[in-house]
């Protein structure tokens, strides 16, 4: 089938709206829209087709083959791409229309679509790619399209130092995977998916001698590097800690983008990765348990932090952290299937709150800060109902698509041994903050008297059509995914030998109580803090001061790395500017002309226009060449 | 009989005394003075190989040599008298036009 | 007796050339030069080569150094002749030529005199004179006309330089 136009259709938007958006304009999601809602209904075809046992595989080109290397560009579609597939198409067509609203009117609304376009084609080519190079390729790509659109409002200063640094942390985790890429070519000789998975198990034994260069002996298996380097990246492409510094300044972009990239398809493009190399991390349980334990780290820090913001979108930001968190650890454990199956019905809610706020800050003229928002549910009832509703899937009550992932992962996570159980009790309480946090943006920004500024008060109203639409489809998809019975569907991927991952023990139906209680407790208990005692939370942050500043300054992190990696780096960067830049390179290479000149001033004494000068130079000719025959 | 090379080295005396008048003197007409001597030196040695050999051509060549050199002299000494109309002297010091 | 002839004539002809050099006064270095013709001259003709010494007399001795003289006279130089800066340079090029040429000349070893052969014999036979006439109207026929050409082209260019009204006004010499 014609499953290539998957991704090209978003490549040729990019490239239409790209080289003719200048003309075309505020016209820009005619090309836009109609396109990724055709990719979408070929991925509906393509996950139809995968369900019915087909899978395909073809290379589209070759770029160049030479003895021991094979680079093309091909694609794959088995059950893990048809799910992410639906995912991504899904959420970008939805994005899509709801920018035709958000951005409405605003001077760069065609580049905003060319540049979505390519995220939504690199995202694609990324899931769909069948060797490593490939992946990596769009994995740098995705990068480089949240660079352009996280720093979209460009005369911002503060969105411009987002988006660099949102690349360059990527970067540093880009810097594992690509040596991970590397070990993976010269251990299996192959970049190939097909070829790597076969050859893995022979690879178990390798061992790799990590102090070779300095001469000492430190030996480590093959695989467990391997998959540690290839780990790194998705660190930093995930948010995880702690390569997770530039999630929360991502919010600097425009919301959908928030929604698209930093919440359904970009960040759990590590998830996938980790998902997608599952045969790799099966044979290492040392990188399945780092895996595991960043995973764990990543979800309480999140939560933590997302306590205590004001701004909404940064609660949201934390969230997802929190979440991806979740998704990592519970792929650490070997529960892949649960980890993807959260991944989804995540990526419907998490979209969902971000257009969500996005809508109330279109409401309230581009406020950001919830302390100057309030009462706001009656004013914008389809956001409200459609924000709750996401809220609940977020806080994992039942019968939300939420609840039926969050519990699939935290049980499989119990299952798996007592790395699992530690881990599933940090989850649990993780959950108990996820809904209080949850609950505690509703009520702050929906409930109770209204801090909004006078001005503004008068024109709030619900956003038009083309955005509140998307808020409805996310909000049904939020509760329906949960009855998709995706996990079964994704079960025969992640089979191994030993029984795939965790199944249902006997603490079963425990854990699933207690999720539920703990996200009822939240919930319950942000209705106590934030509804009926209003001025507790003060207090509570009077009393508990420490706690209170490390989570609104998010533990810090930001400013350690400052300290410890930026200043050095800059000041390191100064000095060599100084000293080698200008004074030895620039020196060398005005020495060089000075030299020149210098060898000139002397060749010049040589025409001294004497004649005798001249002879006696004969004359020494004469007495070289007779010395030398003399010699000879 | 005298050794050839008893007229060899006498030719090349004779011929270094001329290219070292040549390096070091300042007066145009001493230098052409030496270049004269650079070619009787060479005159010397080709009738000493001429008789050695027992070949006239030797004798042949000189005989061409002296032509030119009267030659050279005539048109040398002209040049000279030119030079020294244009700038009253002839130290070759004075005359620097190919100075850079 | 021939040796002393040769010794005569080498010393004197070693002697005037660096005289030749050494002198400041132009007039007696081009004296000294005429010295030296002579004795070249009667270097010849020990070496079998009379008429060559004549042609030497009188085209070097009789003729160039006298031009020499009448342009040394016409121009009436000054004596203030220092030697050039470099003479220190020029006389270790000098002398190292000189050690070399020596070195050069005795290491090849002697050549052996080559034996008469038929036509030599023949022409040492007739006598310096008409030995080099029978060549040079034969054998050598075209560069004795091309010479003819060149002292011709001589004359002509030593008129042309020396012309008073051409190139511009000359300054009176004094």
């Amino acid at each position: 089938m014609t499953y290539e136009l998957i991704p090209l259709l978003p490549l040729a938007s990019f490239l239409i709206l790209g080289l003719f958006g200048h003309w075309i304009k505020d016209k820009a999601h005619l090309v836009a829209v109609p396109a990724v809602i055709l990719s979408f209904l070929f991925s509906v075809f393509a996950f139809v087709d995968v369900a019915g046992g087909h899978h395909s595989t073809f290379r589209l080109y070759t770029w160049l083959t030479s003895d021991t290397l094979d680079i093309h560009i091909g694609i794959t579609i088995d059950r893990l791409t048809a799910v992410m597939l639906l995912l991504v198409t899904t959420v970008s067509a939805l994005v899509h229309v709801y920018t035709i609203g958000y951005m409405h009117g605003e001077p760069g609304y065609a580049r905003f679509f060319s540049y979505v376009a390519l995220f939504t084609f690199s995202m694609l080519m990324l899931v769909l790619a069948d060797n490593f190079l490939q992946l990596f390729v769009f994995w740098e790509a995705v990068g480089l399209c949240s660079y352009l659109l996280i720093g979209h409002w460009y005369e911002r200063p503060s969105a411009c130092a987002a988006a660099t640094k949102a690349f360059i942390v990527n970067r540093v985790g880009d810097f594992g995977f690509l040596l991970g890429l590397l070990l993976v070519w010269t251990t299996f000789g192959s970049l190939d998916y097909s070829d790597v998975f076969s050859k893995a198990h022979d690879a178990t034994g390798r061992v790799m001698n990590l102090l070779e260069p300095l001469g000492g002996n430190w030996e480590v298996s093959v695989l467990t590097v391997m998959c540690l380097l290839l780990f790194t990246g998705a660190i930093g492409k995930s948010a995880q800690f702690p390569l997770h510094v530039w999630l929360p300044d991502a919010m600097e972009g425009p919301t959908p983008i928030s929604a698209l990239i930093h919440a359904a398809t970009m960040v759990t493009a590590g998830v996938f990765l980790v998902a997608r190399l599952a045969p790799l991390y099966n044979l290492s349980p040392t990188a399945m348990t780092v895996v595991a334990i960043v995973g764990g780290l990543t979800m309480v820090l999140g939560a933590t932090i997302a306590l205590t913001q004001t701004d909404i979108k940064r609660v949201v930001a934390y969230s997802t952290m929190s979440q991806l968190g979740y998704m990592m650890m519970a792929c650490g454990l070997g529960a892949y299937a649960a980890g993807m199956y959260h991944l989804l019905t995540h990526g419907a809610f998490k979209a969902l709150l971000f257009l969500g706020c996005g809508s109330v800050i279109i409401a309230l003229h581009h406020e950001q800060d919830m302390r100057r928002m309030g009462g706001l549910k009656d004013k914008l009832p389809i956001t409200y109902w459609t924000f709750v509703i996401g809220s609940l899937a977020l806080a994992g009550f039942p019968l939300t698509a939420g609840f039926f992932s969050k519990d699939d992962l935290l049980v499989s996570a119990w299952s798996s041994g007592t790395l699992g159980q530690v881990l599933t009790v940090f989850g649990l309480l993780t959950a108990l903050l996820t809904a209080f946090y949850s609950f505690r943006l509703v009520f702050v920004t929906f409930w109770g008297p209204s801090h909004v500024d006078h001005h503004h008060a008068v024109y709030v109203h619900e956003p038009s059509n083309t955005m509140t639409i998307p808020l409805i489809i996310l909000a049904l998809l939020s509760i329906v995914t949960g009855y998709l019975g995706i996990p079964g569907f994704l079960e025969p991927m992640f089979a191994t030998e030993s029984g795939g991952s965790a199944h249902q023990g006997s603490g079963t139906i425990v854990i699933m109580f207690l999720a539920t209680a703990m996200g009822l407790l939240g919930i319950a208990g942000a209705y106590y803090v934030y509804v009926l005692n209003p001025s507790l939370p003060d207090r509570w942050a009077q009393r508990w001061r420490t706690a209170y500043q490390l989570s609104l300054n998010k533990w810090y992190v930001d400013e350690i790395y400052d300290l410890s990696i930026v200043r050095p780096t800059l000041s390191a960067a100064t000095e060599l500017w100084k000293h080698v830049d200008v004074t030895v390179i620039d020196g060398a290479v005005n020495g060089v002309a000075r030299a020149i000149a210098w060898g000139g001033w002397l060749l010049r004494l040589v025409q001294s226009g004497q004649t005798q000068h001249y002879a006696l130079g004969m004359a020494l000719g004469a007495v070289l060449i007779l010395t030398l025959f003399m010699m000879i | 009989m005298i050794p050839l090379s008893y007229y060899l080295t006498l030719s090349a005396v004779v011929f270094l005394t001329g290219l070292v008048g040549v390096l070091i003197r300042r007066n145009i007409i001493i230098i052409l003075l030496s270049v004269e001597l650079m070619l009787n030196a060479t005159n010397i040695n080709f009738v000493a190989f001429s008789q050695h050999f027992h070949n006239v051509v030797g004798q042949v060549f000189v005989f061409f040599a002296l032509t030119v050199a009267a030659a050279e002299v005539a048109v040398g000494l002209a040049i000279i008298i030119a030079l020294h109309r244009a700038k009253s002297t002839i130290n070759v010091d004075e005359f620097q036009l190919l100075k850079w | 007796m021939e040796q002393l002839f040769f010794f005569y004539f080498a010393l004197i002809i070693a002697g005037s050339s660096g005289l030749v050099v050494a002198l400041r006064n132009p007039i007696y270095s081009a004296l000294s030069l005429l010295i030296m013709f002579f004795h070249v001259a009667g270097l010849y003709v020990t070496l079998h080569a009379e008429f060559l010494a004549a042609v030497q007399v009188i085209v070097y001795a009789g003729a160039i150094l006298v031009l020499y003289l009448f342009v040394v006279m016409l121009l009436n130089l000054k004596q203030d002749d220092r030697y050039h800066r470099q003479w220190p340079v020029a006389a270790a090029v000098g002398a190292t030529l000189i050690v070399e040429a020596v070195m050069l000349t005795l290491s090849r070893g002697q050549a052996a005199p080559v034996e008469l052969s038929g036509q030599a014999t023949a022409i040492e036979g007739l006598g310096n004179t008409e030995a080099l006439g029978d060549v040079l109207y034969s054998t050598y026929l075209f560069p004795f006309e091309v010479a003819s050409l060149i002292l011709l082209v001589a004359m002509i260019g030593a008129i042309v330089l020396a012309k008073k009204d051409i190139g511009g006004e000359a300054p009176q010499s004094s």
